[in-house]
């Protein structure tokens, strides 16, 4: 079922990361905060918020080249394929995990493809939310990939990441980022209980991933 | 000048290792684990050494190190506080506005010496200006709030900041060419304060000065740093073109400004709930945690030299 096969990273790849590392540095001083896990290069699901394009380099910029290499952000195909350019920003330089949200065709199936990209030993990078979140909410309910891919690949870690400012630095719509502290903040590992059921477990999920907000009456 | 800057350096050296070394021996010889408050003197000191370094890097490169260094200085000063502070997703424009235009403006201004401009560029312009494309996008929610914070925000981390390597912009008679050197007095005096703040402060420090905003300030950290500064500020009169006395008069003033730095510093960090304005140094905290008693004193050490000592 290896539908997508994944390489080490390209040239092209590794120049990229490193960049956006830098300029992620650069504009929001982002650094990790470990609040509950470690940094460790064993597989792992990051799933955290998303408000903005510049949510999983903040995201790739705290983990090590190593991790780096080998995690891959799940983004939206009816997004990234739209044109020549986008793909190539999304596959060639970014090596993200294309899915379609709607899908009709049984090799379209998300669960799927993400499932063939663990089963090659890398690591994602998800957000459950679906899209990115523009209401006043601080975080929208989850859809059932994260149940699914757990219940599937229970050995596999899922590590919620709180995204802090992002949505201030860079808001949807806009092109130019204001440069803003960021911290990311990694809480400790959450797993499908025995019995749990898909709605329990998704909003167990949800709401460890809201608890590590460390500003949360700053959320606008 | 050369060797005026030499005889610094080599001083802050000599200050630097003894710093090091003290801390050593105070390290080895205190029961482990180290406590909370000698493993941050380990390293502020270390922080202080690097600091000290790309000090002297930009003091090398001269105006252009100089101007270079404080626009970073007041790029990492203003990211620190609009972060602190309450924006709304409509003032993204003027956000972008203030790293994007005012701070290299500002600095440009600087640079050609333009006086006239530098001084009202912020107060004047950007005051009126920032509020008015504010309205314009819309969103009046905590608007005076939002304005105020972006108005504190500009004056503090550009315009205060700015007025360190604006500095090299006045004509001292009899100083040509040496204007280096007053940029060099003001830090090693406003930041030697600070420091000595904290010894004595650690040392003797048994009255709060305000327990309400800072409960490290004590009198006796406030009155022994600043004595002492003003004497160390006397020592190095041979460096600017004032007498030991004038020296030591000027060093009291920008240091007990620097106080009241740290001290609005205190109570805006209070006031939102955090201790410290970032983690750019390691053991100090934020730029702006380093830099807070300097925005207080540049300013007021500008107009003094250029009042009474300028043509």
């Amino acid at each position: 079922m290896n539908r997508l096969s994944l390489k080490t990273f390209t040239l092209l790849q590794t120049v990229t990361s490193v960049g956006l590392s830098a300029l992620a540095w650069v504009v929001t001083g982002v650094r990790p905060i470990w609040n509950g896990s470690l940094p460790s290069d064993r597989q792992r699901i990051y799933f955290a918020n998303h408000t903005s394009h510049g949510d999983f380099i903040l995201l790739s910029a705290c983990l090590n080249e190593k991790e780096r290499a080998i995690t891959h952000a799940v983004a939206a195909g009816e997004y990234w394929r739209k044109s020549r350019l986008r793909r190539f920003i999304a596959e060639d330089m970014l090596s993200s995990v294309l899915i379609n949200r709607q899908w009709t065709k049984p090799e379209e199936n998300p669960i799927e493809i993400m499932l063939s990209v663990l089963d090659q030993g890398h690591s994602l990078i998800l957000f459950p939310e679906g899209t990115r979140n523009m209401t006043e909410e601080p975080l929208l309910p989850f859809r059932s990939g994260l149940y699914n891919l757990s219940m599937a690949r229970p050995q596999v870690e899922l590590i919620p990441c709180w995204i802090e400012n992002m949505s201030r630095v860079l808001p949807k719509g806009q092109f130019l980022p204001v440069p803003l502290l960021c911290r990311v903040v990694f809480g400790a590992p959450v797993a499908v209980a025995p019995g749990e059921q898909r709605r329990a477990f998704l909003d167990r999920a949800h709401a460890t991933l809201l608890a590590l907000n460390p500003r949360p009456e700053r959320d606008d | 000048m050369r060797h005026d800057i030499s005889i610094l350096i080599i001083g802050l050296l000599a200050v630097l290792t003894t710093a090091s070394i003290v801390a050593a021996i105070l390290s080895a010889r205190a029961p482990k684990p180290l406590s909370s408050t000698l493993v941050n003197l380990t390293q502020r000191i270390n922080a202080w050494w690097v600091m000290v370094a790309l000090m002297t890097v930009a003091f090398f490169f001269g105006r252009y190190g100089l101007t270079i260094l404080f626009a970073l200085i007041s790029f990492a000063s203003l990211r620190e506080f609009v972060t602190l502070t309450h924006t709304s997703r409509r003032d993204h424009w003027v956000l972008l506005g203030m790293f994007g235009i005012i701070i290299p403006f500002q600095y440009w201004l600087v640079w050609t010496a333009w006086y006239g401009l530098f001084v009202i560029f912020i107060p004047v312009y950007c005051f009126l200006l920032m509020p008015a494309i504010t309205a314009l996008h819309g969103d009046t929610e905590r608007f005076l709030e939002r304005i105020a914070a972006q108005q504190w925000a500009v004056m503090i981390s550009v315009y205060c900041v700015s007025h360190v390597p604006a500095l090299l912009t006045l004509d001292v008679p009899g100083f040509e060419g040496r204007n280096l050197l007053l940029i060099a007095f003001l830090i090693i005096v406003v930041q030697g304060s600070d420091v000595l703040q904290y010894i004595f402060g650690k040392l003797f420090g048994k009255h709060r000065f305000s327990p309400t905003v800072s409960p490290s300030k004590t009198w006796e950290g406030l009155i022994g740093g600043v004595v002492s500064a003003s004497l160390l500020g006397a020592l190095l009169s041979f460096v600017t073109p004032f007498t030991p006395l004038q020296a030591a008069c000027v060093a009291f003033v920008v240091c007990s400004m620097g106080f009241l730095g740290g001290l609005v510093a205190s109570a805006i960090k209070r006031d939102q709930g955090v201790k410290d304005w970032g983690h750019l140094i390691e053991g100090h905290g934020g730029m702006m945690d380093r830099t807070d008693s300097l925005i207080f004193a540049a300013p007021i050490f500008f107009h003094i030299v250029r009042y009474f000592w300028t043509v």
